[in-house]
């Protein structure tokens, strides 16, 4: 193969999907000279999988990406098809927004974004090698033989690196939905040092909408009052479209079940750990024998065309086992399929060998985001992706990188997970990972990160300015209810008591009724008659902030004990086995994680507190060292 | 300004010489919770009191007002300390039980127990050691560690690991079943229901705090270690249980079978509590009466934790004294040789051969001869065997008791929210803490237990 010099850019974006859309964003508007290579242009952003996004944990991802200047959740307002927001019986904390997007719209409105992108350059490649000076970055080069210089080189290749497909017992390599799949990257990962993973995952078939009887399935329709996901988005009026509830039934576990020697999962060609949280229905069937049905969603897969998801059926059975199986499901006896399931299996970076700031350890300038560090879900790729982007013009600027802390978003966990953790399957956020739950919640990510992202100059000063103000009203709000006292006459306790709740015998201020589990600020208005009409965001966040004060006092104590660890630095070029006093699993475990934190090392498995306190005392002796001469 | 900011305390000498020991303490409150329990002797107003000057007053419990001991205190300024934080040393005299209970009236107000070699650690993080001795810091601390994780294993096997692993998985499958309905609201997983989670934590709740009333050094410091006096009839139990008390309490006479009924007594033996259990003499008899005590007698002979097996010396050794030995040759026992004022019937030798390696003390209870070399025996042998005489092991079994109390504290904070109505993510904050907590106790806090366990128990899989 010829190679010629092709280019010469400050950033290198390998992959537009979720992430590398999100980072070759990122980077562009920071200024930057930013490429992003596609294996196709008609996949970028490409919804492989479901045509959904969000939900606990993965909604607060992307309000997050939005408050630091990315571009998903602008993008799926633009372009969804229905908006839920789940979780409504519990608290604000684990509410969380979920839509179905039209995949086709999806891809090409955030393609139109990219194309439009000032310094971005949008080109249909395959990249084959990573081009290393040193321990530097220094380029890529293309399949057709094409050298593109950079500072930079952000890898965000998805399911694509030696992806190989699984129907029954058909397999072949392949990248996602009929694409090519990235055969020549990985060597070039495994030449530089890596270490690498395999990992699985699946996809249900779609079938035609007309092919299916609605009437044998609930209708799940969308919010009467549309929440958008992006704070720059206004009010939204639309049209939405409904995801339809069945389920499977004994028929259809007695023919998966009698097909199970067909299926790849069983019979020991699949090797690569799929996601727990996502099991295939054979899994699901040969695990959970006790259960005689499970749930079925078909959800449309945009409004121009016909296609429909069936979620709950992802499978890499034989192609003649998922017809057989699909039509035994009430309400798809005649269904017509028009994809069929499969399974890939594909490489991903054991992402211990990564920084908290996404740049790989070994080599300077090369940052990994997305499905190549072990995860699943668009909205996990999207944020990385975005962090990603950031921190490499950050590194280009000279700039300190941006590494967010557990206790500042949901962003922070996920790739302190990574990191810290690594991953035994494809990693997916979840509610449950953050330990500060309570803080970190959707209808304040503007509010916890904007500021950041303001600083980054990801976030307009417009934009910022509006955020300081919503917080000076929501402060001042607060305020005014704890001065505005009640005196106990008849007359208040007459609407007290219409309110049920009991009467008052001392002075009560507004904000002490308003803690009260039966008062919303909506009924307080009988007592509050002269008060301003405020926006509703403005009082669900009073009202928040008022109810839960005192557990959202106790997190943030809690939080500032986190961060006194966080902020314990560890300098990179610390050897541990310069230090006595570590046990032999703790120095093996710390050398690979390599934290740059007291914090950080104590997530690590395997490191006792003991071994903190060592660390401590060497990290002491050596800044006394230092100090000294 | 010290690097640590929150107090620790600890029992920071060695137990058991002559009593005496010293309660430290290391922070900014020292001064504060010292205060409120030392009660002075002279008139002089305790904020007065110089910097490293001895005085004397009494440690008392401000809630009960009962006083624990007579003690000598010191309060120590910062910086010029051991640690370089405020500090307060508390002599106590009244062996170990005292300086237990002073320490559990210091562990309040956000003041916790002392990490393994924590003081240490504090002195050279504050600069007050020397940069030279960081490795003998390091080896002071890991040495420590590992005697206060010997000691903690030790205790845990005594059960106590196996019912809080029981609490936490009961916590944990509550847990479980909260955060799959949060994370994954659309699968068909019943929604948790709070009545039912109420009463669950109720329950567990009652189950810890009797756990924290029966842990640890808590339970021998409170209940003794019980120790049976076992042997035939009149071979003087009851002589020996006087002489160990030096009262006249059980009926001593001699006619064979006169203590019919089970006594408990106490005796402190250079500060560890000792229970004493005296029945009646075994031996094998038609009459009725007897032969339930004797019956009542066997069942403490599977319960007591000690065995002070008592021969009398001026007999032959009878039947049923090597029926006896027979029981109590597995068991932790203190052969005691009574009656050596007498001429002796048969040499300490037989006994050794029958009862290989137990320590044999010869006394004569009567004469109250070779009392305090029997008290010193069990002394040294309930450190060798239950080892809880030393501060590592106190300190392992107050750290169980402190998580456990925080452990319920949590949960009552849950169940609080629950009357509060708040969601049920705030009402499993403190659930999750509880079993966070706990966790310390089986060495085990990974929250990925909890993702695991999802998967484990519902089916997901939109």
């Amino acid at each position: 193969m010829t190679q010629y010099t092709a280019g010469t850019y400050d950033v290198i974006v390998v992959g537009a999907g979720h992430a590398g859309c999100e980072a070759a964003l990122a980077a562009a508007r920071l200024g930057l000279k930013t490429v992003a290579f596609t294996i196709n242009l008609d996949s970028v952003a490409l919804m492989a999988c479901n045509p959904s996004i969000g939900g606990p944990g993965k909604g607060h991802l992307v309000r997050e990406i939005d408050a630091l200047g990315g571009q998903m959740a602008i993008n799926l307002d633009k372009t969804f098809i229905q908006v839920r927001m789940l979780n409504t019986k519990k608290g604000p904390a684990v509410r969380a927004l979920r839509a179905q997007a039209d995949k086709i719209a999806y891809q090409y409105s955030m393609r139109y974004s990219l194309e439009l992108q000032e310094n971005l350059d949008l080109i249909q490649e395959e990249i084959v090698k990573i081009l290393v000076k040193g321990q530097k970055v220094i380029g890529v080069v293309t399949k057709t033989g094409g050298v593109y210089y950079a500072n930079a080189v952000i890898l965000t290749t998805g399911v694509y690196l030696c992806g190989k497909i699984y129907v029954g017992d058909v397999s072949y390599n392949g990248g996602p939905n009929g694409l090519f799949p990235a055969n020549e990257l990985t060597n070039s990962l495994i030449d530089l040092g890596f270490e690498m993973g395999r990992f699985k995952t699946g996809t249900p078939p779609r079938i035609h909408k007309d092919s299916i009887d609605f009437s044998k399935m609930i209708e799940q329709p969308g919010d009467k009052e549309i929440i958008p996901f992006s704070y720059t988005t206004g009010k939204i009026n639309r049209e939405q479209v409904s995801c339809w509830l069945t389920y499977s039934n004994e028929e259809t576990h007695k023919i998966i079940e009698e097909n199970l020697y067909r299926a790849p999962l069983y019979s020991g060609q699949i090797k690569g750990a799929g996601p727990r949280y996502c099991p295939s229905i054979e899994v699901k069937v040969v695990n959970f024998k006790d259960k005689k049905s499970h749930q079925i969603f078909i959800e449309p897969e945009g409004i121009n065309n016909s296609e429909m998801y069936i979620q709950g059926l992802s499978t890499s059975l034989p192609v003649d086992v998922q017809i057989q199986m699909t039509r035994s499901v009430k309400g798809l006896e005649n269904a017509k399929i028009m994809r069929f399931g499969y399974a890939i299996e594909y490489d991903f970076v054991i992402p211990t060998q990564l920084k908290p700031t996404l740049e790989a350890k070994k080599i300077d300038g090369l940052y990994m985001a997305g499905q190549i560090n072990g995860t699943s879900g668009y909205e996990e790729a999207a944020a990385q992706g975005l962090i990603a982007g950031i921190n490499a013009c950050m590194k280009i600027k000279e700039r300190e990188p941006v590494v967010l802390q557990r206790s500042d978003a949901y962003i922070g966990v996920l790739i302190d997970d990574l990191v810290t953790k690594g991953v035994k399957e494809p990693y997916r956020i979840l509610t449950s990972r953050a330990e500060y739950r309570l803080v970190l919640r959707q209808d304040n990510a503007d509010m916890r990160l904007m500021e950041i992202g303001h600083n980054i100059g990801l976030i307009s000063d417009d934009r910022y300015k509006k955020m300081i103000c919503k917080k000076g009203m929501i402060e001042k709000e607060i305020e005014r209810l704890g001065s505005v006292k009640l005196t106990p006459n008849s007359d208040t306790n007459e609407k007290l008591k219409k309110l049920n709740t009991s009467p008052i015998n001392t002075p009560v201020t507004l904000e002490e009724l308003l803690k009260r589990p039966e008062i919303s600020y909506e009924s307080l208005k009988e007592l509050d008659e002269t008060r301003e009409e405020l926006p509703s965001e403005i009082i669900e966040q009073v009202e928040i902030a008022v109810t839960y004060e005192g557990y959202i006092k106790r997190q943030i104590n809690q939080i500032n004990r986190h961060k006194k660890m966080e902020n314990k630095r560890i300098p990179e070029d610390i050897n541990y086995d310069d230090i006595h006093g570590l046990r032999i699993e703790a120095r093996e475990k710390l050398k690979e994680v390599m934290p740059l934190s007291i914090g950080q090392a104590s997530r690590i498995s395997g490191v006792t507190p003991a071994d903190i306190t060592v660390l401590l005392i060497y990290l002491e002796a050596q800044k006394r060292k230092r100090t000294s001469g | 300004m010290s690097a640590v900011a929150d107090t620790i305390a600890a029992i920071s000498t060695p137990i058991g010489e002559g009593g005496i020991g010293i309660v430290r303490l290391s922070g900014d409150r020292s001064f504060q919770v010292a205060k409120k329990i030392f009660k002075p002797r002279s008139k002089r107003d305790i904020d007065k009191f110089e910097n490293r000057k001895l005085y004397l007053g009494n440690i008392v419990d401000p809630e009960t007002h009962e006083v624990i001991d007579e003690v000598l205190i010191v309060f120590f300024k910062a910086p010029h300390t051991y640690t370089r934080e405020d500090m307060v040393e508390i002599n106590c005299h009244g062996g170990l039980m005292a300086q237990k209970k002073i320490l559990d009236l210091t562990l309040r107000d956000e003041v916790r127990i002392a990490d393994p070699g924590e003081f240490t650690k504090r002195a050279f993080l504050n600069g007050r050691i020397d940069l030279s001795q960081a490795e003998a810091v390091i080896d002071v601390i890991r040495a420590k560690t590992e005697r206060a994780l010997v000691m903690a294993n030790r205790q845990l096997a005594g059960g106590l690991s196996d019912r809080v692993q029981d609490i936490r998985k009961n916590l944990l499958s509550i847990i479980v079943h909260i955060e799959a309905n949060i994370d994954f609201p659309e699968e068909d997983i019943p929604e948790a229901d709070l009545s039912h989670i109420k009463q669950e934590i109720e329950d567990t709740r009652v189950v810890l705090d009797r756990l924290i009333q029966n842990s640890g050094a808590g339970k021998i410091m409170r209940d003794g270690i019980s120790t049976l006096i076992l042997g035939n009839t009149n071979v003087g139990k009851s002589s020996l249980l006087n002489a160990l008390l030096k009262e006249e309490r059980a009926i001593v006479t001699d006619i064979p079978g006169t203590t019919r009924d089970v006594i408990e007594e106490y005796v402190d033996i250079k500060g560890i509590p000792i229970k004493i259990i005296d029945t009646a003499g075994i031996r094998r008899t038609k009459d009725k009466v007897e032969s339930i005590g004797i019956r009542r007698a066997m069942d403490y002979l599977d319960e007591a934790q000690m065995i002070l097996f008592t021969v009398d010396a001026s007999r032959n050794m009878t039947d049923d004294d090597l029926y006896l030995i027979d029981k109590v040759k597995d068991k932790f026992t203190i052969v005691v040789l009574n009656k050596v004022d007498l001429p002796l019937k048969f040499e300490q030798k037989t006994i050794e051969e029958l009862l290989p390696g137990k320590k044999i003390v010869k006394v004569s209870a009567l004469k109250e001869e070779g009392i305090d070399e029997l008290k010193q025996a069990i002394y040294d042998a309930v450190e060798q065997e239950i080892g809880f005489l030393d501060e590592h092991a106190i300190i392992a079994g107050e750290r169980q008791r402190q998580v456990m109390q925080k452990a319920k504290e949590s949960l009552d904070l849950a169940i609080e929210s629950m009357a509060n109505q708040m969601p049920v993510e705030v009402v499993e904050l403190d659930i999750r803490q509880a079993w966070e907590k706990l966790g310390e106790i089986t060495g085990d806090t990974v929250s990925d237990n909890i993702i695991t366990a999802i998967f484990e128990n519902f089916c997901i899989g939109k």
